[in-house]
Formats: structure tokens, sequence, C-alpha cells
């Protein structure tokens, strides 16, 4: 987790996390779009392992879930593409409960660090037990896990997310599933509220930014936005990965 | 009760609320007055009052006469399939719209496989006056075409979902969306004993009144219970009150599709391994990547890669003997409850009926089957296999 702290403590603002799914569009696409990424400025990469249900997502993430599996992603082929990217970029992995439990929690930690993970994001994993059985072996493995806030999220409820955090949260723009609502204008007030939270660690925020607009809007309150479904529709759309990465980029950075 | 779910949300190794953070104040909401709810007096009252009198409750233990003789044994049904929309599903589901009112909620979405379910809450919607959407797998809407027109027929909107496999399995996925995406107003009415914590023991609770029944009907106890599983709501209502009892055999019955032995089947607990769907822990049909399986049963209300969590742990520490049977056997047995007792049964409660062919008897057995429903909705299968 290292590389993601240094990141989180040498860049103070507008922070720019890119999300793919791994084995999407094509099976071995992952270890250039990660380096795409990279070489365009972004500042961490998100990396989904696919699920076959995938429940907090919407339908573009859902589509690139299935597309991945169907072109035989396995969670063993995504360790070995993870080593073949830039180990400069900070990586945080995000899948569910399922795929991680079957493979072997420790095992799969094991791995992760193996191949240069600094985070994971299981929203699914609940806190009790996360805390009472899985602490310690991120710990052990060096991993953050990485928790969601929503605007429903309790006082005390944040407080005991931020104390089981190690490097960042991720704060949902609005309850809902990825990519449902376009844009985040309503999530304004929310957004405007982050700061006062009192929260120890950095903010990140994500879900339904799909304009460099909503991406500046959230860099106003938080350490940076996290983009998923705007992306994956732009890399469905455009032929030549690097291409669409770089174009990508600089369309979100322009305001 | 030594079964009953602790204060973890657990039974034994299986259940627990594995949900996205979205959900969190739902289920916590959900958690924290569903117990309360379910016990205070007026709820009670209304009802046990909607059971008697719209439902038809208390449903007849009929003594089988025909199909004893047949096998050389004591056989009664329990006539969930006499229920009110033709299946034990509306005990659930009257149960929930009240709990939703008293939660303040005015927009009910449910999941359905074979249909019952999405009728049994479209029925209670409309009684209560709610708006209701049915998330249905599109290959569903297909084979159960009479229950789609009947949920819109009372007033329900069905929606499509044409994800995965599209079966019950997706169409759980995508209500729960929509949870995630309308909490403030909406309840979810889960239709079996799966799901995230509470929903198991909420629904076992409002199903519990099928073994409740049986007990008061017999005289005596069984010494068999026998029920179908699918996510398990109609077995776990059937086993319920017999649970301590341990002298009486407790058998669930799994739908085998075309055999445990191809990769056309739905039997979780045959061919699952430890696992969450649906945010419980239970046994489900997945890879050794974790990815959920595709299942395949005749029946649509058995087509489902997963099962209650309570029944996991029934299971582990063998309370309950679960089986299967093919698609095939459920048929015969369906034809053969029809030439012997003139009851035409659901695909489902097919299955359980089939387990009796593998069964050896004494006379002086007494056997309980719980007819969960009637087989109106499954007449094309019916009528194609016998053309």
């Amino acid at each position: 987790m290292q590389t993601l702290k240094r990141v989180l403590e040498t860049k103070k603002e507008g922070l720019l996390n890119i999300y793919c799914t791994a084995g999407y569009p094509e099976l071995n696409d992952l270890p250039t779009i990660v380096n795409a990424l990279h070489d365009a400025g972004v500042d961490m990469v998100e990396i989904g392992i696919p699920y076959s249900d995938p429940i907090a997502d919407g339908e573009t993430i859902q589509q690139s879930n299935a597309v991945a599996l169907k072109n035989g992603i396995t969670i063993d082929l995504i360790f070995e593409q993870l080593e073949k990217c830039n180990k400069d970029i900070p990586k945080i992995v995000m899948t569910y409960f399922n795929p991680v439990f079957k493979y072997g929690l420790e095992h799969f930690c094991e791995q992760c660090q193996k191949v240069g993970v600094d985070g994971l994001i299981i929203p699914d994993l609940p806190l009790d037990l996360y805390q009472s059985m899985y602490e310690k072996l991120f710990k052990k493995y060096r991993l953050s896990s990485i928790f969601l806030i929503t605007p429903q999220t309790s006082t005390e409820r944040l407080k005991y997310i931020d104390e089981l955090s190690s490097t960042f949260i991720y704060a949902v723009s609005s309850s809902s599933t990825t990519g449902k609502i376009s844009g985040i204008n309503t999530s304004d007030r929310y957004l405007s509220g982050l700061k006062d939270l009192g929260l120890k660690h950095p903010i990140l925020v994500g879900f339904n930014i799909s304009t460099s607009k909503d991406l500046a809007l959230v860099n106003q309150h938080a350490q940076g936005g996290i983009i998923g479904s705007a992306f994956i529709k732009h890399l469905r759309e455009n032929r030549s990965l690097e291409e669409a990465c770089h174009t990508f980029v600089r369309q979100m950075l322009k305001d | 009760m030594k079964y009953d779910v602790n204060e973890q949300g657990f039974y034994g190794d299986f259940g627990g609320a594995f949900i996205p953070e979205m959900l969190y104040p739902n289920i916590q909401e959900l958690k924290s007055s569903y117990r309360e709810i379910l016990n205070d007096d007026a709820f009670k009252k209304e009802l046990s009052g909607l059971l008697e009198n719209y439902v038809g409750r208390p449903t007849p233990l009929y003594f089988a006469k025909r199909l004893s003789e047949h096998y050389g044994t004591n056989i009664y049904l329990k006539r969930e399939d006499l229920c009110h929309t033709g299946a034990h599903k509306i005990n659930n589901t009257l149960g929930q719209v009240l709990l939703a009112q008293r939660l303040n909620k005015s927009r009910i979405i449910a999941e359905t496989g074979a249909g019952q379910h999405g009728v049994a809450t479209a029925t209670a919607c409309a009684l209560m006056g709610l708006e209701c959407i049915v998330y249905m797998g599109a290959k569903d809407i297909e084979r159960q075409a009479p229950n789609v027109s009947r949920m819109k027929m009372l007033g329900a909107e069905v929606r499509p979902v044409h994800s995965g496999s599209k079966t019950l399995k997706d169409a759980t996925n995508e209500a729960i969306r929509d949870w995630i995406n309308n909490q403030d107003d909406t309840h979810y009415i889960i239709g079996s004993v799966v799901g995230p914590d509470p929903y198991p023991d909420l629904v076992t609770r409002l199903q519990a009144i099928i073994s409740e029944e049986i007990k008061k009907q017999m005289d005596g106890l069984p010494t068999h219970v026998i029920a179908c599983v699918g996510g398990g709501s109609n077995a776990i209502g059937a086993f319920y009150h017999f649970l301590e009892d341990e002298t009486v055999k407790l058998i669930g019955v799994e739908a085998g599709g075309l055999g445990v032995k191809t990769d056309k089947s739905a039997a979780t607990l045959a061919l699952g391994s430890r696992g969450v769907l649906h945010a419980s822990m239970s046994y489900l049909m997945q890879t050794s990547d974790g990815q959920v399986i595709e299942p395949h049963s005749i029946s649509a209300g058995l087509d489902y890669p997963g099962i209650g969590p309570l029944h996991a742990h029934l299971h582990d520490c063998k309370r309950v003997l679960y089986s299967n049977v093919t698609d095939h056997e459920a048929l015969e047995a369906a034809n053969r409850l029809m030439q012997l007792e003139g009851i035409i049964p659901a695909l489902e409660t097919s299955h359980a009926l089939a387990y009796l062919e593998k069964m050896t008897f004494n006379p002086t057995d007494k056997i309980v089957i719980n007819l969960s429903g009637r087989g109106d909705k499954d007449m094309s299968t019916y009528i194609n296999l016998a053309t």
C-alpha cells in the first residue's frame, strides 16, 4: 500500500482514479490500459475483477463484467496481467466477496501483494466481519481496505469506517448503483459537506462522474474522483485502446 | 429455538448480511423493527384475519387414500395449493406488505421465478393499494406466461430481466439494484428464505404457519415431512415446528434437472460449495473462481443456484436430509398425483412427490408432503409432454 500512500501524501488535490474491468474489452487488454492511463497522467487505477452477479453495479459495468467472463478471464490470469503493469501507479482491486472467498482470502491477499496491489474494495464485505476476521490478513499483506460511505451513512458509522481505514475513503456521490444517474449535480449539497465530516482519512468521490465538469466539482470538495462507467463506455466506443485512454483523460482534465 | 438465527444474523456458519454500504440503512431499519412489528398484537390480528378470510387458512391436511394405498403407507398432503393465488407464497407477501405499511413504504418490489411469488406480491399490493414492481427473468416470462398476465391484471408492472441466465437469480440481482436506487419509499419483498439477514428469519416466521397447522391437524407427530427446495420457503414453513422434534424425519428435495452428473441441474446442496449469493453465506453452485453457475430445472421456481442459509445449516448439522430428483421423475410424480388423487400439482411440488419413489415404507408411517402449489401455471408444460 506504500505506492498508494505516497501518492495520497504528495498530491493533495485533484487525484484522478480510473476504473477498468480486467478482461475487457479483450481478454489481455489490462496491462495496455493501465500503462496507457499511467502515461496519460492518471494518479491511480481501480481494477475490477469480474463477477457474474455484481449487485452494486449498473448496466455498463454489468456488461463489461459479462463480456470479460465470456472472454475467459480468471483471477489467476488477472494476477499474471497485473505483473505486466507499470509498478509506479497505485493499484486498487475491486471485486465482490464471493470470488475472493472462493479463491481463498489469504491466498488472494498474498497474490495481491506479490503483484503490487495496494488496496482492495470489496463492497459487500461487512465491516464487522472485516474487523473480526480479515483485518489481520490485510495488514499482514500490506493491503489497504477501502470502504464506501454514502450520503445516508450515519456519523457514528463514519467514525467506525474512518477507524478501519488506512488510506482513503470512497464516498459515493449518491446512494445508487454505479453509473445510474448521469452527472452529479444533485449531489452538490452532500459533496460540499464532505470536508465537515471530520474524517482523518482523505476522501475520493465516485459513482456518476461522467464529465470534466463533474470531476471539477468533486475536486472542489474532495482529494479526487473515481470514474468507472463513463470510461468503460468510452472504451466500448473507441477502437485503439491507448488512444482511447489518452483522449478520455484529456477530456476529463480539461476543466 | 436452537435452530433460530443468532444475534449476528447467522445460522451456524451461514447467513449474515453481505450487502454494499448503500443498502445498510434499509437492512438496518428492517432488522431493528421486524420482530417488534411481527409480535405486535394489532399486526398479528390483522394478518391472521387476512390469512383466515382472504387466503383460506388453515389449509386442509388431506389424507391421500389412493396414493397411500399405492405406496402401502399413510400419506397426508398439506394443501397449500388451495391458498388464494395457488401456493404458499401468499403467507409471506401478506405479512410483508403489512410490515411495509408500518415502515411507511409506498412502493413494493419483488423478484419472481415461476411467477407464484410475483402473483402473491401483486395480489397483496392490490389488496392494500400499493405500487408493485416485479422483476422476472426474460426466460421465465416466456415459460410462465399465464402468471405474467395475472400480475399485470392485478396492477403490477412486470420488468423483464435480460442479464445472466435470464431467470430467478438475475431477477433477484435486479430487484436488489432497484432497492439500492430507491431506498426511501421502497420495501423489497423477497420471496424465499434467502437474501441478507433478517430476510431468511422474516420469511421463515411468516411461513412457519404451515407446520404450526400440520402439528394441530395431526394426531401425534408425523414420521416424515417432505418438501421441495429451491430457495426453501415452503420447506422451512413445513419443517419449522418439527425441527426440535428430532424423531420426525425431515426431507428436502432439490431439483436435479437432467441429473446431478450432467451440467444441467439445480441441486445446490449436491453440487454447490460455500459462498455468498444474494448477500448471504450459504451453499451455491459456482466455478472454482467463484462465478455463479447458471442452473437448470424444468421448474422455474426451483431454477436457482443457491439455497437459504438455514437449509445450509440444517444440511451441515444433518437435521434435514436433502436429496434431489430429475425433471423426468418430477413429471412422472405429477401424473401419478393427477390420476390417483385428482390433484394437478405445480412442477415445483412434483419434486417432493417424486421422492416417494426413493423411499421404503412401513405401513404405520405417517408421511406429510407439503403440496406447496397447484399446477395451473404449468399447464403448457404438462400439455406439451402429454401430446
